[in-house]
């Protein structure tokens, strides 16, 4: 218990940079931050106004210290395009967004854990070789190229699956999962490919340890050795799993645009276009702090894979 | 007495008709095949870059609204887009931007990175904060930093470039400082120490030489991962302005036309696809030549 307080107090430092860092950004451009949100259209009235609604007239670190003030208490502020609170706005896009990561997870983790093993475990033959080679180009193959591969072929060519667009789980489960398919295995590809890469390697150094020998030597079945491996392989893999989060978070973004999908992914591309920074800075601190909790969490579970490691 | 006696072994007896000519073995190929194919495939993608003016079959921004959304013809090698532009010309000249931005990525990066990283790794107060900096910043994914960059900036290739720069930063100082921290403590580097040579003269002569190889190799994935970034958010529309030809934007002015002309999208994908992967290999056979030992590490 007191590990996990020490760790979660160890998050504050990295936290607290992310806070600064998506806090000066408004102020990082060369001109006016004011100017800037108000847009090409405004006057001197209007640019006046808006720096003292925002307090952009302040000093810098009282503008900082209220706004984390505000951010501790779960006020995300409101957006400047469509004056609804950002907390409202994110709650009505979260949904598509939390789909498509939970289910492109668990594609991924149901593909590439089994992947990497048999190509480990076949080290050298053309099965290792094959996917190996398809690692290398999922790395390389822009995801929206691949997006529309598939859009075009099992949507626009066989018609399996709906062109674009989300269908809410409210909706049906069948509906929701159809529309789901086609975007998860796109984003699938590039984090299939990283946790491929990675169990392929971890499990082909455990595979020349003493103790995977004594087991084959009592006669263990195929299965049951590389069970034995896979557990001790098991740590490396949650690690790169736990980075592959950026990854992750960086390719919704993309292919919610590829597939029309209203999620928080397009909603940050839109507000760029509209200058609307509260959106943006709030996006951008929510998805460092769940790439931050979830590698906190991966770190808490070691111990399940390994009960020798004690806090 | 055995007084052990020298004999220098017989010289080969090496006539010209020994010597005589064989076959090239394309030892180096063999040896690194990842490398070569990379790297050849690399300077075509510059090579066709830089003479983009002569291979060009159309002006690039020619628009001919009678042939709009055509497929390939012997006219249009790779068809027309929604404006009837060339799209084989277009996808020509849109390779200067992706290499433009990958090298620029990779050289400002590595060199941001290096600084940075020496700082923290020789100057004890600096190692704390800047490494705390850089976690923070490796906890915003790249593309969403890169993409609120470009929110508070004018679009163009310089503030693309600078958007892209920022998040590739840290990976450069991690390394670098891991680096320092071994080189620290060789011991020629106490013996310079030792004699009262600078700390600039050391770091110049012993330890950044010795840094340069898996840098190197760094900036090969740095300068991959940045042409994927720069196509993914001319696509989203918060790259270069669209009215440059990249293959990002091209494909962007294509999504609305996937089912009608699909050709919009394939080709500067293929293309970008290529590049990347060519880096990649590169970057991969310069791991493997370079140094051995790094290859588990990245």
């Amino acid at each position: 218990m007191n590990y996990v307080i020490r760790r979660l107090l160890a998050t504050l430092p990295v936290m607290t940079v992310v806070a600064i860092v998506v806090f000066l950004l408004i102020h990082l451009s060369p001109g006016d931050p004011a100017a800037l949100i108000a847009g090409d259209l405004a006057t001197e009235e209007d640019i006046r106004k808006l720096r003292t609604a925002l307090g952009l007239d302040q000093p810098l670190l009282s503008q900082f210290l209220l706004w984390l003030g505000r951010l501790l208490s779960g006020d995300l502020g409101t957006s400047i395009f469509t004056h609804v609170p950002v907390t409202k706005l994110l709650g009505q896009r979260i949904e598509p967004t939390i789909s498509i990561a939970a289910f492109t997870m668990l594609l991924t983790l149901l593909i590439a854990i089994p992947l990497g093993t048999i190509a480990a475990w076949r080290a050298g033959t053309w099965i290792d070789r094959g996917v190996m080679i398809f690692a290398v180009l999922a790395f390389s193959v822009p995801a929206f190229l691949v997006g529309y591969l598939l859009i075009y072929g099992f949507a626009v060519k066989l018609g399996w699956f709906p062109v674009q667009g989300y269908v809410p789980l409210a909706k049906g489960v069948g509906p929701w999962l159809q529309s789901l398919a086609l975007p998860c295995m796109n984003l699938a590809l590039v984090y299939i490919a990283l946790i491929t890469r990675m169990t392929r390697a971890t499990v082909l150094e455990v595979l020349q340890e003493d103790y995977i020998r004594t087991a084959r030597a009592k006669g263990l079945g195929v299965f049951a050795v590389l069970m034995h491996a896979l557990r001790n392989a098991a740590i490396p893999i949650a690690t790169t799993v736990g980075v592959g989060i950026a990854l992750l978070i960086s390719g919704v973004v993309v292919t919610e645009t590829v597939f029309a999908i209203p999620g928080v992914g397009r909603l940050v591309v839109d507000s760029v276009q509209r200058h609307d920074y509260p959106v943006i800075q709030s996006v951008l601190l929510i998805s460092a702090a769940v790439y931050v909790l979830i590698n906190l969490l991966i770190d808490l579970s070691y111990r399940f894979f390994d009960p020798r490691i004690r806090y | 007495m055995n007084s052990p006696t020298l004999t220098a072994p017989a010289l080969p007896d090496l006539d010209d008709d020994d010597v005589a000519w064989k076959p090239p073995r394309f030892r180096w190929l063999r040896k690194n095949p990842t490398l070569v194919i990379g790297a050849i495939l690399i300077a075509v993608m510059i090579l066709v870059s830089i003479a983009a003016p002569w291979i060009a079959t159309h002006d690039p921004t020619d628009i001919d609204p009678l042939a709009r959304l055509k497929g390939p013809t012997e006219e249009h090698w790779f068809g027309t887009d929604a404006l009837g532009r060339d799209v084989f010309s277009r996808a020509v000249w849109g390779g200067q931007v992706s290499l433009i931005v990958g090298l620029s990525v990779a050289a400002l990066a590595s060199v941001i990175g290096l600084l940075l990283g020496l700082i923290a790794g020789f100057v004890r107060w600096a190692d704390g904060p800047v490494m705390r900096v850089m976690d923070g910043l490796m906890a915003i994914p790249g593309i969403l930093l890169a993409i609120a960059l470009m929110a508070v900036t004018k679009a163009s290739l310089t503030t693309v470039i600078v958007a892209i720069t920022v998040p590739e930063i840290p990976r450069v100082v991690r390394l670098v400082r891991s680096l320092t921290l071994t080189l620290r403590e060789q011991l020629y580097v106490e013996a310079a120490h030792a004699v009262g040579t600078r700390l600039p003269t050391i770091l110049r002569r012993h330890v950044v030489p010795n840094m340069l190889a898996p840098i190197i190799v760094q900036a090969t994935f740095v300068a991959a991962s940045a042409v994927l970034i720069e196509a993914s958010l001319s696509f989203l529309g918060v790259g270069v302005p669209p009215t440059t030809p990249s293959w990002g934007n091209m494909m962007a002015e294509g999504r609305n036309f996937v089912a009608v002309a699909f050709h919009i999208i394939l080709y500067p994908g293929i293309l970008l696809a290529a590049t990347v992967l060519s880096i990649n290999l590169l970057g991969d056979g310069l791991r493997d030549a370079l140094d051995p030992r790094l290859a588990r590490q990245l």
